[in-house]
């Protein structure tokens, strides 16, 4: 070191002389942003190798610290996959739910728009045996239930309660070997037998050979069977040949296509008519009409509906008032019969006698108390005013029309 | 005093002879260099292109032949000059220190006492102040000065014969051997 520094000390001496004289020049001299160079320069000297040391410092514990983390994240990553697996897992039962409640909102609509009385039901499960084609809904005898009963769903026929139990029913679905159940078709009104084969398809027997029925024609609960009402879909059929003794028609039910979960027990059924068009494949719902304009609800009178609208109507409506009051049906009486009194027109009471000045008006019959809510079936029910406790005696179900 | 044979180059350090200075010859021809600069421009201003303390430092550098008492020397006869300019200190003590350093080491191979080569020196040294205060005054100043090489070259030449001049009288003050 000492033989260094003799063999370089001019050179040596030369370098701190100028160098002291440098960081005397930066010591007074500023920059434009009135800085003293040697704060300048001594910042720029110190800021590289500072950020050189600062790197390999940060690259070493950076690298330390993603090997740690790489350790960590096999760990992290099975976490991540369980968590995973646990969000699809809710996804699906989260579809699942909105399923549910679409199938729930559809049962809604059908059961305010069919004139039976039902009770919604839910599939919890099904029977055993390989050809078994029957399931156990959550509705049984201590809720009305009986047996014989038709179960529904707004696509069609499901099968018809087999067993009640006191909790729970026993259904016996349309597809079952077992079940039969009188159709018609929607075209032709041909009669028949629907039969159940263990298959998707059914068939329906006893059609003879001079009937027309066609492919793709829909098929109709005829009521005749005294289980299912008049006028609920069944299926479409699917083929048609002449068998032995009938034609062998091929049907599909409807009402099983998107699966048996939610159904609708007909406790008290009403006929209906066979409808012309072919039923939709899922029921439309319809939403409530927008509200009138403001302008328009201030301008126009309230509606009278029961009212004369008309001079023509006013008359006539004082004719049959006075045809009440004289106990006179005009159309029926034979020429030569005594004529109702038109002398007293002018003194027949008022049609529609306006209500006493203060007196409150006819409010509508207060809804019936809903029973409590225990998921999307119940939830049907109180749309559809139903009560899922035992129906009282005094409501039967009315005897199907032939 | 000239070597034999009338060499320029010298064979090696040895060869060299150290010229000595009494120690107040040191101290007051820098300060008179630096005083004529100051003083004599105020009546004679044709006279302001006289660097007469780089002359100075010159002369000591090329005649003492010591690269650390030629820096030192130019140091401190720069940074005097710097205290009565308004430049800050050590922009003419880092030029002279470079340019003392530079000539000791060319006095220790060189016959400086070649008139020629005095001469050439000078005013090669001139040369090599001018433009390294330039680029210093750019660089750590960021001042722009004028530098016009041909009106450098004059000067050069101009300060190359004084100096000549000034190195004789000043050889006179030199110590004995």
């Amino acid at each position: 070191m000492e033989s260094f520094l003799n063999r370089y000390r001019n050179i040596t001496v030369l370098l701190l002389v100028i160098f002291a004289q440098l960081v005397l020049v930066a010591v007074q001299v500023k920059n434009d942003k009135d800085m003293r160079m040697i704060r300048v320069w001594t910042v720029t000297a110190i800021t590289p190798v500072a950020r050189i040391i600062e790197g390999v410092r940060g690259g070493g514990a950076g690298l330390l610290h993603n090997y740690v983390t790489l350790r960590n994240t096999d760990a992290e990553n099975r976490l991540l996959r369980a968590e995973v697996d646990r969000y699809k897992l809710e996804h699906i039962f989260l579809k699942n739910e909105l399923a549910t409640a679409d199938r729930a909102k559809a049962l809604q609509i059908f059961q305010s728009h069919t004139p039976s009385k039902t009770l919604a039901a839910t599939v919890f499960g099904i029977g055993t045996g390989s050809n078994s084609k029957v399931v156990f809904v959550d509705q049984g005898s201590v809720n009305g239930v009986q047996r014989g009963m038709a179960v529904v769903t707004p696509d069609g026929i499901v099968g018809k309660v087999k067993f009640a139990y006191p909790a729970s029913s026993e259904v016996l679905l349309v597809t079952d070997p077992d079940f039969a159940a009188g159709v018609i078709s929607q075209k032709n009104q041909v009669r028949g037998t629907l039969k159940g084969q263990g298959t998707p398809l059914c068939i329906v027997d006893y059609v003879p050979f001079e009937e027309k029925v066609e492919s793709g024609e829909w098929f109709y609960t005829s009521g005749d069977d005294r289980i299912f009402p008049r006028g609920h879909p069944v299926g479409v059929v699917k083929s048609v040949r002449n068998g032995p003794q009938y034609k062998e028609i091929t049907l599909e039910p409807s009402g099983m296509q998107r699966g048996v979960e939610d159904v609708l027990i007909i406790v008290e059924g009403v006929h209906m008519e066979i409808p012309d068009a072919p039923p939709a494949s899922q029921p439309v719902y319809i939403a409530p009409p927008p509200p009138a304009p403001a302008s328009a609800l201030t301008a126009a009178p309230p509606p009278q509906t029961a009212g004369p609208a008309t001079e023509a109507d006013k008359l006539r409506v004082q004719y049959q008032a006075v045809g009440e009051a004289q106990k006179k049906v005009f159309g029926v009486g034979l020429p030569g019969s005594t004529p109702p009194d038109f002398t007293r027109l002018g003194q027949a009471p008022a049609p529609n006698p306006k209500p006493p000045e203060g007196a409150a008006p006819k409010q509508p019959p207060p809804p019936a108390p809903a029973a409590p809510p225990s998921g999307a079936p119940r939830r049907a029910n109180q749309a559809a005013g139903v009560s899922t406790e035992p129906n009282p005696a005094g409501q039967a179900g009315s005897p199907p029309r032939k | 005093m000239s070597y034999p044979g009338g060499r320029i180059l010298l064979s090696s350090q040895r060869e060299s002879q150290i010229s000595r200075f009494s120690p107040w010859i040191m101290v007051t021809v820098p300060l008179a260099a630096i005083l004529f600069q100051v003083y004599v421009p105020l009546f004679f201003p044709f006279l302001a292109f006289l660097e007469t303390p780089l002359l100075v430092v010159v002369y000591f550098a090329l005649m003492r032949r010591s690269q650390v008492g030629g820096c030192l020397f130019g140091a401190l006869v720069g940074i005097a000059q710097d205290s009565l300019s308004k430049n800050p200190l050590g922009m003419f003590g880092i030029v002279k220190t470079l340019v003392g350093y530079f000539a000791s080491s060319i006095g220790m191979r060189m016959d400086v006492d070649n008139l020629a080569l005095r001469i050439l020196l000078t005013f090669f040294f001139y040369i090599f102040h001018q433009f390294l205060y330039w680029v210093m005054a750019r660089a750590l100043l960021a001042k722009t000065l004028a530098f016009d090489p041909q009106i450098t070259l004059v000067m050069a030449i101009l300060n190359a014969v004084v100096g000549v001049a000034l190195f004789h009288f000043l050889d006179k003050l030199r110590e004995s051997a």
